[in-house]
């Protein structure tokens, strides 16, 4: 850290060299969380997503129980469910898995996986219901096969008309999950948590870590909306 | 079959407490929304302005830092105003925060700001004939509110409505984390004392799952009601 921050930092009461460092430790954690389970999720998604849209209740009815419950239930439920049920799976402390479940961020990355994986599914799925009847027609009347049309039609028609309603689904993630701080992890809510208790001072700590997390927020917004600019570009208006 | 170790009544008392958070929230919230909504669509450039801040902080902050950015600094809040009120005024005056009035009002803010935008949308979905109309036969402002705006505004709303109450269902579950004896309180100190955490915590999803749909049907058959003078399409 550079001197003249280092200095000023030493003047400030709370926001000191060390809770500042705590706070960034914070942030890595809730950016590695929520990003590694959006990326993991969208590929979790798009096959269940296709799978939902079967006309056989088999394959479509199990994609459709799971995205019910895990949409039905909150969050935390889940969290705990897989926090505190992954240890009492028998024989699970004597494999290599107990190494990395012991851990609390690999239960907390797996609930959160589940759950924005269920949410994105059905999001997927409303875009893939709207494919309009004509483009696949026209991808048929070129003799693509199923695959070549998911892959060339399909799909990227959907992606686009998807891409509103999962911007809506990552910030939601974003703010879901500061839960993580309920076990044990210390993400950006977790330190807020630290900080508040070690000093008593609820309104920094806590308006602090809702400004980074406000930022965070106007980033992905301002993120999402370059890429609907770019992705939507043949729906402008041309005098625009 | 199911044996919950003698916490059976327990987590039925945590369901009622779920229960009256999340109806008492969705009273904040709607009250909120209407206000904001009437904000939004006043001539007033500081009441815009001061509900588009309202909506766009509240959707920028986690719902579980503000219930605690609530229930602690609600709290240090209170003994200053207490320590205040009491030694330049000699008013005797405490109020204990407890975290279900910090989950209330957390709740009730942030889908205060949802029901804002539901209602915005529902109100200009009003046409402006019948509010002319409603004028035209002498009817003041309020009277036009309550007779036209109002009753027409629910059958756009009521949707959106039922949309937000979903989720703040959901979101009550936060408030066990600021130590409201809630179901999913009660069934995080049965687990973890009986070290059986799927047979307290299913039962909670579960009656999570069923309150959603029961309250879903209750939404259907208000949506019947408030459409019941729309002449359908086909």
């Amino acid at each position: 850290m550079p001197e003249f921050l280092a200095e000023l930092l030493n003047q400030n009461e709370i926001f000191n060299a060390t809770t500042v460092i705590h706070y960034w430790g914070g942030l890595v954690t809730t950016v590695q969380l929520v990003f590694l389970s959006l990326v993991i999720g969208l590929f979790l998604a798009v096959p269940l997503a296709i799978l939902r849209t079967v006309r056989n209740p088999f394959v479509s009815g199990p994609v459709w129980l799971y995205t019910y419950i895990f949409r039905g239930t909150p969050l935390l439920i889940q969290l705990y469910i897989i926090y505190y049920g992954i240890g009492q799976i028998e024989g699970i402390q004597e494999t290599f898995w107990w190494d990395i479940f012991r851990d609390p961020f690999y239960p907390a990355l797996l609930a959160f996986t589940l759950n924005t994986a269920a949410y994105t599914t059905e999001i997927i799925r409303g875009a893939l219901m709207a494919t309009p009847q004509g483009e696949v027609e026209a991808a048929k009347a070129y003799g693509m096969s199923w695959a070549l049309r998911m892959r060339r039609i399909v799909l990227p028609s959907a992606f686009r008309r998807a891409i509103q309603a999962y911007s809506n689904e990552v910030i939601f993630m974003l703010h879901a999950s500061a839960i993580a701080s309920v076990v044990t992890i210390v993400d950006l809510t977790g330190a807020a948590r630290d900080i508040y208790s070690r000093f008593y001072a609820p309104f920094t700590a806590f308006v602090a870590v809702a400004l980074v997390y406000m930022a965070l927020t106007f980033l992905i917004v301002y993120g999402f909306r370059r890429l609907e600019q770019h992705l939507l570009k043949h729906q402008r208006p041309l005098n625009q | 079959m199911l044996d919950f170790h003698g916490y059976g009544p327990e987590l039925l008392r945590g369901a009622i407490v779920t229960t009256e958070l999340a109806f008492a929230s969705l009273a904040l919230a709607l009250a909120m929304g209407l206000l904001g909504a009437s904000a939004k669509l006043s001539g007033s450039r500081a009441a815009r302005g001061a509900a588009t801040f309202y909506t766009t902080v509240i959707r920028g902050i986690p719902d579980l830092v503000m219930m605690m950015l609530f229930y602690y600094g609600g709290q240090v809040l209170m003994n200053q105003l207490s320590d205040y009120l009491y030694y330049n005024h000699g008013i005797d005056f405490f109020v204990q925060f407890d975290p279900f009035m910090a989950g209330v009002l957390t709740i009730g803010l942030i889908f205060g700001a949802y029901m804002t935008e539901t209602f915005r949308g529902a109100f200009l979905a009003v046409p402006t004939g019948q509010i002319e109309a409603g004028r035209a036969y002498g009817m003041n402002r309020f009277q036009v509110f309550f007779r036209i705006m109002f009753p027409q505004m629910l059958r756009h709303a009521l949707p959106g409505i039922g949309n937000n109450w979903q989720v703040l269902l959901k979101t009550t579950a936060l408030v066990s984390v600021i130590g409201l004896s809630d179901m999913v309180r009660i069934a995080e100190q049965a687990s973890k004392a009986e070290h059986a955490p799927f047979k307290f915590f299913i039962p909670v999803a579960v009656m999570y799952l069923s309150l959603t749909a029961i309250t879903e049907l209750a939404i259907k058959w208000l949506n019947r009601r408030a459409n019941a003078g729309v002449v359908g399409g086909i």
